[in-house]
Order: C-alpha cells, then structure tokens, then sequence
C-alpha cells in the first residue's frame, strides 16, 4: 500500500519539488525518509487502535503533482454555507489556493497576510521560515510524515502584533475532481501577541468520486493573543478527511477549537494544544451527528507543559444506523505544570443497535498541585425526560428532538462567532430531523 | 509544614523485611523444556499436565515482554532466575512439624497460625515458596464437599476437576506472563465449592516469597458451582532482597449459576529501598467469568507493595443479570510503579458493573489506572459505573488513567469519571483549626479517601489493610 506512494515519490520527486512552496521542499527528504520507516498508520498503533485507516489508502487516487488549474470558479459554484455571515472569504479547491481575489477581502487590516504558502515563501521567506514545520517536523506519525512528503501548498494566514481582525476568516475546502483525487496540504497561521483572529474552515465535496484529503495545519499563537478555530465538516459519504491541527499557545493566550462533523465518510480529527506559556485558556470541543456508515475518530491531546493554564475539552457525539463514533481525550499535566485546572468530558447517545462507540478519555499527571477531571458517558436519551414529555402532550418524535438538540446545545454554545452559532444550531436541528440527507451548499446537492 | 510531614512519611522504609534461613531446594537457573520436564517431575504430576507446560513453555518462546503499559521495566534475564525452590522438609503433618523458623517468620508478620485458627476460624494454607506446607480445617470443610487444597493436590486427587476448569478463564496463550505461569507454575490453591454449599469460613492463603533469585509462580483456580458462595482471601507481605525478584501469578475463578465469589487481597511484595533498590517484579494475571446466570464476582484489592505492578483482575460477565465489581486501592511510594485496573467484559443480558478505584502515589512514584469496559453486541441493557479517583502527595510523582470504553449495543449505559488532585488545603485548615495537627489531618482525609473500597474488605482483612497503609504512609494514616 505504502509501496505505490514510494515509488511515486521516488520517481517524480523533482517534479513534486518543482511545483511546490520552496519551505516544503526543505524537509521534504527527512519527511519521506520517516514516512518510509512508518508507513501509514495500522490499528495496531495505540493511537490509531480504534479506526481502521487503511481501507482508505487502499484506493487509488489521482495526485495534481504538477499543480495544474482545475477550471472552476468556486464564487460561481459555491453558496455559502452559512449565511449572514460577515468574513473574509477565501477557497482552497482540492489543495490549491485559489488566488482570485474578491473586493471585500481588501478591507484586511493592513500588515494582515493571507495568501497560498508558496507565494508566502517566496514573499515573506523569514517569516514563514522562522515557523514553518516547528511543530510538525518533530511529530512521529505516518500520516503527518506523508503529508510533509507531498503536501506542496496551503493556506497562510499571518496576522502581526496587537491587530485585531474585525471579521471572521472563512476557508472553505472544496474537493472537486472527476476522478478518485487525493489532496494533501500543509497550512500555516501565525497569529502574533495581542493580536485577534477567528478562523472558520468549512469541509465541501463537489463530485461524487472518492475523496482524501490530509491535512496538517500548524498554529501558532503569541502572548495575550486570541484565536477561535471552527472546522465545519459536511461532505459526502466517499470522503476520507484526515485533518492535524497543531498549535502551540503562548502566555495568557486564548484559543478555542471547535469541530463540528455533520456529514462525512470517514475522518480523522488529531488534534494537539501544547500550553507552552502561564495563564494560557484554551477551549476544545466538537461534535458529531452521525448515520449511515460515517466514522468520526476525533483525538485529541492538550499538552500543559507550563503552570497556571486553564483547559476545557467537551465532546460529544449521536451516533444512529451503522456510524462509529471514536474519541480520545489525552490530558498531559508536565512535571512543574502547578495549579493546573483540566477538565474533559465525553458524552455520547446511541440511537441504533449497530452504532459503535469507543472512547478513550486519559489523564497523565504529573504535578500535584492540580484539578483534573475527566468524565465520559455512553448511553441514551433519559427515559424519564421522554416520559415526560409525552405526559404533557408533546409527541415521542419532538421529544426526542428536543432532547438531542439539548443535548448538543453546550457545544454550540462555545462558538464564538453569533451567525455562525446561528447557523449551526439550525443545521444540527434539521440534522437531526433527517432533513438534511445530504450537505447543503455545494452544487451537487442542491 | 505538611509537605514536611509528607516528606517525612514518605522516607518510611519498608518494615517486614526479613529473611528466614530455612534450607531450600533449588534447581538450576535458567528456563529451557529441561527445567520444565524437572519442574514437572518433581511435582510428580501426571502426564497431562506436562504435556499443558511443555505447551505453553513453546508459545511462550515466541512471545517477546509487553510494552504497552505505562511502566519503566528494566531489561530482565529470563535464564537468570531459578524456577523452583521447595522447602526442604515438606508437608508436615501438625504445627509441631513445622518449621520452627517458619512459625517464626510468620509471627513476626503478625499472623500466628494458632492465633488464626483460634480466633478468627480462618483455614490458613500457607505457601512458603513454592511447596503448600500447611492446611488447616481441612476436615471441617471436607465434610461440605469443599475442596480447599494445595494445587498439586487437586492436580493428584481431583484431576477431572482441574482437566476440565484449568486455564479455562485464562489461556496459556493469554499472555507473555500467563504462557510463562502455565510453563513453570509452582504451587498455589485451588478451591471448588459444590452446588448450594455456602462456604462457612473465609478462605485465606498466605504467599510468601522467600528464596534468593527465586520467582514464585502461583496458580489459583477457584470454582463455585451452581447455588454456592465463598469469600476467599490472599495476602503476601515479603522479606526484603536487593535483587528484583519476578512474581507471575494467575488466578481464575468460575463462577456458576447463582453463585457468589468475593476475592479480595492485599498485597505487600517488598517495593525496593527509598533508592528503587531491588523491589518485587509483580506480573499477576487475575480474571473471573460470570458464567451462570445471576452469578456475581467481586474483586477487592489493596495494594501498597511490588516495585513493579502489573495486575488487571478482569471479569467476564457471560451469564444472564450477572454482576461484578472491582474495588481497589493502589499506594505507591519512592520509585514504586503500579499499572492496575481491570477489564469487565460483558457478553450477557441484564449485566453490571461497577469499578471503584482509587490510587495515591508519593515520592516519585507512577500510578495508573487502566481500565476496559467492553459491551458485546449482545449484551442488552449492560450498565457500568467506573469512578477512578487519583490522590497525589507530593510534587515529584505521577498518577495517570487510561479507561477503554467500547460500547457495541445502544441499550447500554456506560459511565465513567475520574478526578486527580491533591489533599486541599482547605480540608487541611478545617482539621487544624478544630485542633487536629497537620499529620493526622492527613491520615484522616487518606483514610476517609480510600474507605469505601477498605470497607469492602472483611474485617480481619481491613485492619491488616488499614497496617498496610499505615506502613506505606506511615503518619499521613490515621
């Protein structure tokens, strides 16, 4: 399976380097040497036990190495998703960044940066230099050592000292393709001290063909700074998603991420905070609405590498047919880590016989000075509440609703950004429901 | 002023360690299908059983040492350690063929065979190393139809008993540990509780490591028929030695339909100096099956000793409205590492569970908890509760948890919850402030945290709990 990538990259390495944003192309080789060693993840891996990946792999996708433009015009086929929304706009169709620009995206701040990461290299080489690869080039993983072996572009988002960005930015991935297509990206967003940014990256399908994207986007986040990252996915049942955000906080830094599943085929959240600086807060959530043969794996791990951090993580999932639902929540308090508060909770509704749930919250302490708690519940809608209801004349199917929308309400309740919760709450309803079939927005499903 | 006394506390040395000069029979170092064959022979056992050694000897060649749990093992030498030691004078008849030095070491544990016999009406067989060398009440029990013995003895006089329940729960190809237990068990207990008896006494087995360089390998098989019930208790303090020694115990437990099983244990292996010096190497496989219906398991454990810990006594709950619970304190101190927990499978209509597990670690101890809680697809209505709690004296130590939690049926309701932290300072102020000096502020608030699982315990088993824990943290119990 790894066999195909190697030779691929072995024989078309130059042509891959050539097309590429040259700050890749610098730990390209190391990336491709460990991605050799450790082929993609099995479940064998404790971090990947309890999501078989490698179905996925086994499909034979087409690689834009030459970096050739597809021909489309994301404003014409696009409407956006979330409306009301106020945002700087920007699309990345399969792993390009679409350089059109539209007027409203003139009214950035100035300083503010946001573009593809080769045109960044080629424009701000110190910058992107100075962070590019400092928290993926460490990681040990297959998948991210395969993303640094092809990955050629991404986003990049720069956002300087003491700037506050008035409008949310919106990233919408667009997977269009007429064959089976793999897009591998590597993003960038810098967000510096005292600056304040909200990010919202939105998931899409175009075509009805085998999708797989990896992505890795890494973060950073200076002193007093504050960023939120929402990722909304809502793509179609023959996508594998495989996304790693890594971000690193520095001191009194906020940070909120928020991962909301929809619909999908099969993904894979890995998501690592690393509290790199005192006082930072960091909030990460998401959830997952889950029917047919959807797989949701969110991992996740938050790293209190220094005392005094604050971190909330809050997950939860409904999972009905014959979806699975994963989670796993890695708490790590360092040694000096004092005055640490952690708390995690997990909680999951099986609405079918066949969903399967499997979750895996951990504390790994090492301080003593510290209030860490973790909770995880599987079960199902109260009884009692049902019963109740009912009694008072509500039927059993709104009462389950209301229920599940309840149920829900507290993960959206951490968006920040007011149309987007809006937005979302509206979505989860009619998921719920069983309205929404399939994603809105996108052509094909209108 | 408290992280004084803590500090203090938590420079105990280990108080039981003494060594008995009792001559003991030991057969060359190393493991080889020789050492096997020997192992076997000297036992005098019948064919069956060497060929289900020799069996698990070969698939234990092909296994390589377990990495997966959170614990720092030191690279050991199999074909260092001699398999097999006996007493020289084995078996005697009464107390007065006992081995004086033998009596001795117990006493001086605080667990005089008379004064057992006497006043708490426990049936002690005592294992010293590795031969059973004293059973008491045996008649008593004879006359219920309960069979409590040595395992050679089942192994010679209830054969189609042992054939027929051994290795049924766990498979010598369970395991690196259990293939080696399977290959070059020693001794250990077995009990089989006829149907509709209710076992009369608690069942005690006292383990006692007490050879250089010697691993004790126990087997334990327990078998409660339909209708019946026992509490079966095991205990193990051990003298003191500079070099590691390995402990790879099994213990299984059948559980019929409507019977009643309650195991509990405390466990003192000696945990290496204040330096992680030497210490006991302990690598136990427990695990029960509900397999009756309406059947119920129940673990209880207190562990405060072992350099190493490696221990998940698990159920597997295959009988209809079949309960089990686990109930366990873990203490580690200095370089101490224990990695516990259990497993709960459930397989069958109507089961629970419940897991109660609390851990404090000290000096620059690692404690975790590691836990799995599987829900078949046809396991209707299964409930579980785990609550794993994790206290932390001191600044240098570590406490983790690890719960698996996999659910395959939407009728099931699985709950877990686990909290770390350390004494508060405000439970602390209230205790000095109504005049409670800090040290037994602190032996109250550890006392009060690890009592719901030391009340499980039966009564002479709590109070030597309570010792452990005072030994363990001498001063921070009250």
């Amino acid at each position: 399976m790894e066999q195909q990538y190697i030779d691929l990259y072995k024989a078309h390495h130059a042509t891959i380097k050539e097309h590429s944003a040259a700050v890749i192309n610098e730990s390209r080789d190391e990336a491709f040497a460990l991605f050799e060693e450790l082929g993609f993840p099995t479940t064998r891996l404790e971090n990947y036990k309890y999501t078989d990946l490698r179905p996925a792999f086994e499909q034979d996708y087409g690689l834009n190495i030459r970096r050739l433009d597809f021909p489309v015009d994301p404003y014409q086929v696009f409407k956006c998703d979330v409306p009301g929304i106020d945002s700087f706009l920007y699309f990345v169709v399969n792993d390009g960044f679409y350089p059109e620009e539209n007027e409203r995206n003139k009214e950035l701040p100035e300083g503010v940066i946001i573009c593809s990461l080769k045109e960044a290299s080629e424009k701000h080489p110190e910058l992107v230099k100075k962070y590019y690869g400092r928290l993926s080039n460490t990681k040990k993983d297959g998948l991210v050592a395969f993303n640094g072996a092809f990955a050629q572009d991404g986003f990049f988002m720069y956002v300087p000292k003491n700037v506050e960005l008035p409008r949310p930015v919106q990233l919408i991935n667009i997977m269009r393709s007429d064959v089976d297509f793999m897009a591998n990206s590597h993003n960038l967003i810098i967000i510096e001290e005292n600056a304040k940014a909200q990010l919202l990256v939105c998931d899409h399908t175009q075509d009805d063909v085998h999708f797989f994207a990896n992505r890795v986007t890494e973060v950073f986040v200076g002193e007093y700074a504050t960023y939120d990252h929402y990722k909304l996915e809502n793509t179609h049942n023959r996508m594998t998603n495989l996304a790693t955000l890594l971000v690193e906080q520095q001191a009194s830094s906020n940070i909120i991420s928020n991962v909301i599943t929809l619909h999908n085929g099969l993904t894979r959240n890995t998501i690592e905070v690393a509290l790199n600086g005192k006082h930072c807060e960091t909030e990460v959530c998401g959830m997952v609405i889950g029917d047919k043969n959807q797989t949701v794996d969110n991992f996740t791990s938050v790293l209190h590498n220094m005392p005094e951090c604050h971190s909330d993580e809050l997950f939860k999932y409904v999972l009905d047919d014959s979806s699975k639902g994963a989670f796993t929540g890695r708490l790590y308090v360092a040694k000096d880590a004092q005055k640490t508060l952690a708390y995690q909770t997990n909680r999951n509704i099986l609405l079918n016989r066949t969903a399967r749930m499997r979750t895996k919250p951990q504390l790994e302490i090492y301080a003593d000075d510290v209030k860490c708690s973790h909770g995880a519940t599987i079960g199902q809608l109260d009884d009692n509440a049902l019963f109740y209801m009912r009694s008072r004349g509500i039927p059993f199917n709104e009462a389950r609703l209301l229920l599940m929308n309840a149920f829900m309400a507290d993960v959206i309740d951490y968006i920040r950004i007011d149309a987007l919760r809006d937005r979302i709450k509206m979505l989860v309803e009619k998921r719920l429901r069983g309205e929404l079939s399939k994603c809105e927005g996108c052509v094909i499903c209108q | 002023m408290s992280d004084a006394i803590i500090h203090e506390v938590t420079q105990n040395e280990y108080k039981y360690g003494f060594t008995t000069d009792i001559e003991t029979d030991v057969i060359p170092v190393g493991l080889n299908e020789e050492v096997v064959r020997i192992i076997s022979a000297k036992k005098n056992e019948p064919e069956w059983m060497l060929d289900f050694r020799l069996k698990a000897y070969r698939h234990w060649t092909t296994l390589t040492m377990p990495t997966w749990a959170h614990l720092t093992i030191p690279e050991f030498d199999y074909q260092s350690i001699s398999y097999f030691a006996a007493p020289r004078k084995n078996a005697p008849k009464s107390l007065d063929e006992v081995d004086p030095e033998l009596l001795k070491t117990f006493n001086r544990l605080g667990i005089p065979l008379e004064e057992q016999k006497a006043l708490s009406g426990i049936a002690v067989d005592a294992v010293m190393d590795s031969v059973s060398v004293k059973t008491t009440f045996k008649e008593t029990l004879a006359e219920m139809g309960i069979i409590f013995c040595s395992f050679s003895e089942a192994v010679e006089h209830h054969p189609d008993l042992v054939k027929k329940y051994m290795a049924s729960v766990v498979p010598y190809t369970d395991n690196f540990f259990a293939a080696l237990n399977s290959a070059v068990f020693s001794d250990g207990s077995f009990v089989y509780i006829p149907k509709g008896v209710r076992c009369p006494m608690e069942l005690s087995t006292y383990f006692r490591i007490n050879a250089i360089n010697t691993g004790q390998f126990e087997r334990t098989l327990i078998v409660a028929d339909d209708d019946s019930y026992v509490s079966y208790l095991e205990g193990c303090t051990a003298p003191q030695r500079d070099e590691n020694q390995l402990h790879a115990a099994i213990v299984e437990i059948i559980a019929m339909k409507n019977a009643n099983v309650k195991y509990s244990t405390v466990q003192n292996w000696y945990p290496g100096d204040k330096d992680g010096k030497g210490g006991i190497y302990n690598f136990v496989t427990k695990r029960g099956i509900c397999k009756g219906d309406n059947s119920h398991i129940s673990w209880t454990q207190v562990e405060t000793g072992s350099a190493i810990t490696w221990k998940y006594p698990s159920c597997v709950l295959q009988g209809d409205n079949s309960s089990a619970e686990f109930y366990s304190v873990a203490v580690t101190n200095h370089h101490q590492q224990a990695d516990t927990g259990t497993k709960m499978i459930h397989l069958g209509k109507n089961t629970r569970s419940h897991i109660l597990s609390k851990g404090i670690s000290a000096g620059v101890s690692q404690n975790s908890y590691r836990g799995l809680v599987r829900i078949s697809a046809k396991a209707e209505n299964a409930r579980n509760f785990s609550q794993c709690d994790s206290l932390l004296l001191g600044d240098k130590c570590g406490a983790h948890t690890f719960p698996y939690m996999e659910v395959n049926n939407e009728s099931a309701i699985v709950e877990h919850e686990a909290t770390t932290s350390k004494i508060s300072e405000d439970q602390l102020f209230y205790c000095n402030q109504r005049g409670i000096g800090t040290e037994d502020a602190v032996g109250l608030i550890v006392n009060g945290y690890a009592k719901e699982v030391v009340d499980q315990l039966p009564m002479e088993f709590a109070v030597e709990a309570q010792k452990l824990l005072q030994i363990t943290l001498e001063g921070s119990v009250g």
